[in-house]
């Protein structure tokens, strides 16, 4: 069902867990099946020096969230912010279409970190994009 | 690297094919091949063939012969015992009781006969998984033509109190239908004293051929056909016969009724003690169903924190075959309804794992199993945020 990467990043998730004196956390929940995706970054001089996840889900949500941590750990905030979840579901190599909304849940939580930074920082938040694609009719990347 | 070992525990999704049963099918393929209603000595002896098949379903629940008609399995038994009924009784009503917790083969039939007219009355179930006698008392009305509850739950494995219901429903003159596939060889069943008048069956749950099945339609039931054509099964269910399957489901369901007591007895307690191994051996999970009401190789456990789907994959690469009620997995992306109906809140139900016990399972199983599930969820629970949450409350 899933492919080798997928299992890859679920079997040896990257970047598990927490910063305990991060700079942003973002906390989504799951629309669809109600699961849960906690991210903790780092940033400095405008870059993501660290970051960290927790996740409450199924299989494509715990790889999605550590390949989306991969992707952009040590990328500036604006490089991040546009970080989409088609660029995780791609560098999975695929998620079967049902999963794809599991991939979503990784760019809500980074985006929503990034703005809690902002916020703390004393600037405005950055507006999600209209027509946010919100995965369920995105290719599945296969 | 995924393990080598295999443990197989979905025996409710489906059991290999007993070798012995798969003996008995082999000369009905391409040494006596005879279609039952041609008249040579080739077809007769596809038809006697037959027969001995359906006396040994009949002899396994308590039937006579000629009330056992042979169907593609349980679904499609579930689908004519309903719709059949349905629509050759409707002159008397239109009302169907059924439960919340049944097999989508009947909650989907009943959505079908909703559209056809017909009103369903989804009875609850309590904490455990059973069908109050007082709900269903409440429920009937002079409408009520057919009555229809699961012998024995497939995902929680609770057993309903199918005597009593039969006994009501004799008395109030309306149908009783139960969906037994998950029961047979699992747990006694006499049609004539539990007062059935429809019962499914299915051969792949008892170690028989997948696509086999029968509908038991106790004599003098009106029902209307289903599969309209040739003169088989008294005319109610045309179609060649699926004569190797038949055969193959006669000599399963023998087997599995002869030896059930044995049989039920050994993994009764393997399932005990790899209950009690996961209840006491990890934290913070719960058994779901009834304590002792319950299919013999039956555990249906959820660990909080978790979700259903990632322990199902952990499980798989130690090579442990299991299923799980998690809306993750579902397709649909709904949790399972029997446990809604049983009460579980969505969050604890996303971890629910369910292992069904069979004949083949071991002592060493137990062990690998329970050590396996306990690394699974530990790994699972050290990147959960609920977790991190519970732990940090705590301290
Ligand atoms: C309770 C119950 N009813 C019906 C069915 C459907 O049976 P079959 O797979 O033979 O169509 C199943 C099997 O999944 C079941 O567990
Ligand atoms: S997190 Fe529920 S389907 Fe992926």
């Amino acid at each position: 069902m899933y492919s080798e990467k997928v299992m890859d990043h679920f079997m040896n998730p990257r970047n598990q867990g927490e910063i305990p004196d991060a700079d942003g956390v973002g906390e989504v929940g799951n629309p669809s099946c109600g699961d849960i995706m906690r991210i903790f970054i780092k940033v400095k001089d405008n870059i993501i020096t660290d970051v960290k996840f927790q996740t409450f889900g199924c299989g494509a949500a715990i790889a999605s969230s550590s390949m989306a941590t991969e992707l952009i750990k040590g990328k500036t905030l604006e490089e991040a912010w546009e970080m989409s979840n088609k660029a995780v579901v791609e560098a999975l190599e695929g998620l079967p279409p049902v999963k794809v909304h599991c991939s979503v849940l990784a760019e809500d939580g980074i985006h929503q970190a990034i703005n809690d930074y902002r916020i703390k920082q004393g600037l405005s938040p950055w507006e999600e994009k209209a027509g946010h694609a919100h995965g369920h009719d995105d290719e599945s990347g296969e | 690297m995924a393990s080598e070992k295999t443990v197989y525990m979905d025996h409710s999704a489906t059991t290999a094919t007993d070798p012995e049963v798969v003996q008995a099918m082999l000369p009905w393929y391409s040494q006596s091949y005879g279609n039952p209603s041609s008249i040579y000595r080739l077809a007769g002896i596809s038809r006697v063939a037959i027969d001995e098949a359906r006396a040994k379903v009949a002899t396994a629940i308590g039937a006579k012969p000629d009330e056992i008609f042979f169907t593609s399995g349980g679904t499609e038994s579930d689908n004519w015992a309903l719709i059949g009924t349905a629509f050759s009784h409707k002159g008397k009503g239109n009302h169907i009781i059924t439960t919340a917790i049944e097999h989508h083969a009947i909650l989907h039939t009943c959505e079908y006969l909703k559209k056809q007219g017909f009103d369903i009355t989804y009875l609850p179930v309590d904490e455990y998984g059973q069908v109050r006698m007082e709900d269903l008392k409440a429920a009937i009305t002079d409408r009520t033509i057919l009555v229809s509850v699961m012998f024995a739950n497939n995902e929680i494995g609770t057993i309903e109190p199918v005597s009593e219901i039969g006994k009501l429903c004799r008395e109030q003159g309306i149908l009783f239908h139960t969906d037994a596939v998950q029961a047979i060889g699992n747990v006694p069943i006499n049609v004539a004293t539990m007062n059935i008048d429809l019962l499914s069956l299915s051969g792949h749950k008892f170690y028989g051929p997948k696509g086999t099945g029968a509908l038991y339609i106790r004599k003098g039931i009106r029902i209307d056909s289903f599969l309209h054509g040739g003169a088989q099964e008294k005319r109610k269910r045309a179609g060649t016969e699926n004569v190797p399957g038949i055969v193959g489901l006669g000599a399963a369901i023998e087997k599995a009724v002869r030896d059930q007591d044995l049989k039920t007895s050994r993994i009764r307690d393997l399932r005990n003690r790899l209950l009690e191994r996961i209840l006491t051996e990890i934290p913070n999970c719960r058994l779901n169903g009834h304590k002792t009401e319950r299919l013999p190789g039956n555990i249906n456990i959820c660990f909080e924190f978790i979700e259903g789907e990632s322990l199902l994959l952990l499980l798989d690469h130690a090579g442990i075959a299991a299923s799980t009620g998690s809306a993750c997995s579902s397709g649909s992306l709904e949790p399972s309804h029997v446990l809604m109906a049983i009460g579980v809140p969505i969050e604890i139900a996303h971890g629910s794992l369910r292992l069904t016990l069979g004949i083949e399972n071991t002592e060493d199983d137990i062990n690998y199993v329970s050590e396996e599930i306990k690394k699974a969820v530990e790994k699972l629970r050290s990147i959960s945020p609920l977790y991190a949450d519970y732990l940090k409350k705590r301290s």
